[in-house]
């Protein structure tokens, strides 16, 4: 599979990373070769195996729905770039 | 005395009988540090923070050291990276609380990394690249840099590294230490700031056997805030310290033993496989036969999971914010493309293509599907097989700057690491000879399940039947 720039900037995108055109040209150079070894994948016949996202056999891990201890707001915010009040602040959405 | 030379299992018995104190070994690590942290770099060096001063400790009894990625409360936490600058966690990891509890002290200064675990070097670090205490112009490996350079350099008594593909293994065979992933699920991953979810484990970095499966004990268990931690009995690792291996059976793979194997490693190798047998264990060759697909199944699952985990670092919770921006779309690219790192960079965006439309199921998909044949292949063995043993590394410490400018050649670095994540099994690094050249070189016993005794067993049996431990780097 070849990667070109324009997939590259698209990917970039959607990954909300903006790029220099030096590094779009360089990442495309470099994705291209290492989805060339990925390729390799494409040799093994998968069609009957089942796919393994998670390597040990638990499933729906629930717990009692009890009340138990949380940051409270100003120590949510601590770390914040930037905030007001109880809220962190971000540039504006609606136009 | 020179404490900082000591392990956690020579200290502790001294500072019960107050030959010692905690104290005394604080000072001694500062000293250490202050000597000769300017040319390994293994700790953090943050900003208004350009010489390491003897800020006040709380005192416990041992310290330790912990990656840079593994939440401590109130204490800077970046992942070595720019866009978590000045990061202070409002709690700790499960795995702090756990040191905290058993007594030890948190070292106020965190490990040198890869950004966010990404890389096989340390050079991915924002805060420059740690050195390699044997050879200070090779790379320590990585991620996990920090944590195997300051415990081979006497700059720590023991550290938490974290490993994704062998960001434990790797270091502590680069550096000549005592490195384990356990089993997936075995140690809380609540607060290690996540990479790849399904892959990702904390673990030892000790300068001895006894003193990895001492730490073992105090991290391991089931955590409720970890719904992936598992709810089995934790062992005392230190019962399985036997000095003893005969009648065991141990699988050599013979995919592992092929070309682009340094020949020295290869040697070392073939000596300590002897050094086994001469100890009465079995030693027979097996058979992994999709180890060839590691690396490309773990480069699509590990960059998909980090994609979706990395992305929240925009900008409005903790961090860096990049400013002058237009909108909020705006100022999450800015601040995502000013605030990562170039390998960071990468893996996001091979993460999101591989599992973007239109490439889910040719990508992400099959090597889910491979990955299920990968763990069948270790099942296999492991019906026959106490353990296997294979090189940690294809090569001791390469050069800085020597793959850094081809990500491929740096991924394949872990090609003997990867597949033990895959398959979601415990594995340890441990010493088994130098080079000509005088580098170390890491052997790699991996094992079942939760068989993490097994691994301490074959581990500690072989450490007191050789001397390769007791070596020490010259800096």
């Amino acid at each position: 599979m070849a990667i070109d720039k324009k997939t590259v900037e698209y990917v970039a995108h959607l990954a909300r990373i903006e790029l220099q055109d030096k590094e779009l040209e360089k990442l495309s150079s470099q994705l291209h070769d290492i989805l060339g070894f990925i390729d390799k994948l494409s040799e093994l016949d998968t069609k009957d195996v089942l796919p393994t996202s998670h390597i040990l056999p638990i499933n729906n891990v629930l717990r009692n729905d009890q009340p138990g201890q949380s940051l409270t707001p100003a120590k949510a915010l601590e770390n914040a770039p930037s905030s007001e009040g109880n809220f962190f602040t971000v540039p504006k959405v609606i136009e | 005395m020179e404490l900082h030379k000591l392990t956690a299992h020579e200290l502790i018995p001294k500072l019960e009988t107050k030959e010692i104190s905690a104290e005394d070994i604080l000072q001694a690590l500062y000293s250490r540090i202050k000597s000769i942290d300017s040319k390994v770099n293994a700790y953090v060096r943050r900003q208004n923070d350009s010489s390491f001063r003897d800020s006040p400790q709380e005192t416990g009894t041992v310290p330790i050291t912990i990656k840079d990625n593994i939440c401590t409360q109130g204490l800077n936490t970046e992942c070595c990276s720019k866009i978590l600058g000045g990061f202070k966690p409002p709690y700790d990891a499960t795995v702090i609380k756990k040191l905290k509890a058993a007594g030890l002290s948190i070292f106020n200064f965190k490990a040198n990394m890869d950004e966010f675990a990404f890389g096989s070097s340390t050079e991915n670090s924002f805060f420059g690249t740690t050195h390699n205490p044997w050879d200070l112009e090779r790379v320590p490996g990585g991620s996990s840099g920090g944590s195997a350079a300051c415990v081979a350099a006497d700059e720590a008594i023991w550290a938490l590294g974290s490993d994704t593909g062998g960001s434990i293994r790797q270091p502590a065979s680069f550096c000549g230490v005592v490195g384990l992933k356990p089993t997936y699920g075995r140690v809380s991953r609540y607060g290690l700031i996540a990479f790849a979810s399904s892959l990702d484990q904390i673990g030892p970095i000790t300068k001895d056997v006894r003193d990895n499966a001492m730490l073992l004990n105090i991290i391991s268990g089931y955590d409720a805030l970890d719904s992936t931690s598992i709810n089995t009995a934790v062992q005392d690792y230190t019962k399985s310290l036997t000095n003893d291996v005969k009648g065991l059976k141990i699988g050599v793979p013979k995919e592992y033993f092929v070309e682009g194997m340094d020949k020295e490693v290869e040697g070392a190798l073939q000596e300590a496989i002897n050094k086994l047998k001469s100890l009465g264990a079995e030693v027979k060759e097996v058979s992994l036969p999709h180890s060839k697909y590691a690396v490309p199944v773990y480069y699509i699952i590990a960059t998909a999971e980090a994609s979706s985990n990395l992305a929240r670092f925009d900008g409005v919770q903790y961090g860096f914010r990049a400013q002058q921006t237009q909108n909020l779309i705006d100022m999450y690219k800015k601040t995502r493309g000013q605030g990562f790192g170039d390998e960071a960079k990468r893996r996001i965006i091979l993460g999101t293509f591989v599992l973007s439309h239109g490439y889910y199921d040719a990508y992400y998909l099959r090597a889910l599907k491979v990955r299920t044949l990968i763990k069948q292949d270790f099942d296999k063995v492991f019906k026959d097989f106490d353990c296997i043993i294979a090189p940690t590394a294809p090569t001791p410490a390469f050069k800085i700057g020597e793959k850094v400018s081809d990500p491929l050649k740096m991924y394949l670095s872990d090609i003997y690491t990867i597949s033990v994540n895959l398959a979601g099994i415990p594995a340890i690094s441990l010493p088994c000879g130098f080079t000509k050249a005088g580098l170390p070189i890491g052997m790699q016993i991996m094992s079942k399940p939760f068989a993490e005794e097994m691994i301490y067993r074959v581990a500690y049996t072989y450490e007191q039947n050789t001397d390769w431990h007791k070596s020490k780097p010259k800096i």
